[in-house]
């Protein structure tokens, strides 16, 4: 302790005050303010930076988040549309093929209704030319029958026979 | 490539700066015979280290001890004695002769300046301390030398890296070096310690404190044989401009907690208010103390294992020793580069905490 107190020397002590003042006020002025503000001004731009890149990012994905949205929607509009254009065109095709059978119907039972009168019609005629022929034919042969007196006369018997017989 | 070449540059000038003041000098009127032999004893080591350890009024390189010459240059020497006397201490011829100034006569006494008659004569009392009055010495001391370099070179420095800012954000060169620093500083000392709010105020004082220690140190470590930082006085000092800082920050709180401390029954109260205010006290001596402590003994240790080249030499031969001492003092040293940053660290950090305890809010009462 002695020893200590005989080694301090006032005079550098003062000197040491002095020089330590002067640097502190020194380095503050040119050194320590400058850097610390300007320190303290990239920390906050850094932070400023981040939160507007924060922020784009939110808006990005609220951007995405719409475009898929709108996306969704025009997809499900498309599928509606193209469904619709489905059922719209398997009823076209169905009504079509209803409408043609049932045209086709028509006139297939027109055809037949045809056909079964010209049929008659043939049977009709068919008939009353076999009824001709065998008249032509019953009088040729009645004709020829009758062409002698005898035969007549035979012949009015036999009907005479059968008219009593009823 | 640029910073490196930039920081040869540097190297270079300052080099050259040196080289040419020692040539400057030893050409001068620095060639003095001591006398004597090398130094090679133990009490002459012993008291070679003293030496260096003490603070200095001439700059001295190296000492030829065959021929007594001092390579080195003067220093001005500023005495207050009725009046100022300012003259190179190559008047006093290492301690040798006496110095005149303004008629009155000065002799060097251990490193220290006496007044004395025409003859030089010290008169010793019985603790070998000497009687002379001893004049105040504001002489430009090996010390000051090494604190107005610290000083020059962080006025440099860092008011390098301000301007660096107006160029841009991010700084360029030797100063991308000196931002982390400055930044450590403040968050990891600064910050945690005093408190969001208050922190801004005390930078300028913590930080100077901050580089100036470690710069100190450092240059302690070159073979330029400083010893600021190990110098009482020096301490002493900086440990006074945290005290005045602590006391002159203390809110209210912080000064009902030294003379009447809250929650605690009255008769406690009255124990503990001069504890407190010892508190007060010991707090800023153990930073004189452990900084001084802590600086001086890794001076003294380096010092002494590169003696065991010469202590060792007669028992393990000179290789042998200049080996050990070499492996010793290169691990020493090493370390002391670590003391060096530590010191400015815990300097710096025990400050802040003292700085914060003073300045914080206790909401809790």
């Amino acid at each position: 302790m002695d020893q200590l107190l005989n080694d301090f020397s006032p005079g550098l002590f003062f000197m040491q005050a002095i020089i330590l003042l002067i640097l502190i006020l020194l380095m503050r002025k040119f050194a320590w303010k400058p850097i610390l503000n300007s320190l303290q001004d990239r920390e906050d731009g850094i932070q400023d930076a981040l939160k507007s890149a924060e922020e784009a990012r939110k808006e990005m994905q609220n951007l995405q988040a719409d475009n898929e949205r709108i996306l969704n929607e025009a997809r499900a509009e498309r599928d509606g549309m193209l469904k619709e254009a489905r059922e719209l065109k398997e009823n076209l095709i169905s009504e079509a093929k209803s409408e043609a059978k049932s045209e086709a119907d028509k006139i297939v039972a027109q055809a037949q209704a045809t056909i079964a009168s010209e049929k008659k019609a043939a049977i009709a005629e068919l008939k009353n030319q076999v009824a001709e022929l065998s008249i032509e034919i019953a009088e040729k042969v009645v004709r020829k029958e009758l062409s002698s007196k005898d035969k007549q006369l035979e012949l009015v018997e036999s009907m005479l026979g059968d008219v009593t017989l009823n | 490539m640029k910073v490196f070449q930039r920081s040869l540059k540097y190297a270079t000038i300052v080099l050259l700066m040196l080289t040419g003041s020692v040539v400057c000098a030893s050409s001068g009127d620095e060639q003095h015979r001591v006398g004597g032999n090398p130094i090679d004893t133990q009490e002459e080591i012993n008291a070679y280290i003293k030496h260096h350890l003490q603070d200095s009024h001439d700059f001295t390189f190296y000492t030829n001890g065959e021929t007594g010459t001092h390579y080195g240059f003067p220093l001005p020497v500023i005495l207050w004695d009725g009046g100022i006397k300012t003259f190179m201490s190559s008047k006093f011829h290492h301690g040798e002769t006496v110095a005149e100034s303004g008629g009155s006569y000065y002799k060097l006494y251990h490193g220290k300046v006496y007044k004395t008659d025409a003859e030089g004569t010290i008169t010793l009392d019985d603790h070998d301390h000497p009687t002379n009055t001893k004049p105040l010495d504001f002489s430009i001391t090996k010390s000051v030398v090494g604190m107005l370099l610290a000083g020059l070179l962080m006025l440099l420095l860092f008011s390098a890296l301000a301007r660096g800012y107006k160029k841009g954000p991010i700084p360029s060169g030797f100063a991308r070096v000196l931002e982390p620093l400055v930044i450590y500083v403040r968050d990891e000392i600064a910050r945690p310690n005093i408190g969001e709010n208050k922190y801004r105020k005390y930078m300028g004082f913590l930080l100077t404190v901050f580089f100036f220690i470690w710069i100190l140190n450092l240059l302690g470590l070159t073979p330029l044989g400083f010893n600021v930082t190990g110098n009482i006085a020096v301490t002493v000092c900086l440990a006074l401009f945290t005290f005045f800082i602590v006391q002159f920050s203390g809110n209210k709180e912080y000064w009902k907690h030294i003379f009447w401390m809250p929650g605690v029954p009255v008769p406690m109260k009255i124990i503990l208010m001069p504890i407190e205010i010892l508190g007060m006290l010991t707090k800023p001596f153990s930073l004189l103390i452990r900084l001084f402590a802590n600086i001086t003994a890794g001076h003294f240790v380096v010092m002494s294992l590169i003696a065991l080249m010469i202590t060792m030499k007669a028992v393990f031969g000179p290789v042998a020793s200049t080996g050990m001492s070499l492996v010793l003092s290169l691990f020493i040293s090493v370390i002391e580069i670590l003391v060096a940053f530590l010191q400015a660290f815990i300097f710096t950090m025990l400050s802040s905490l003292f700085i914060g305890m003073a300045v914080a809010e206790h909401d809790h009462h």
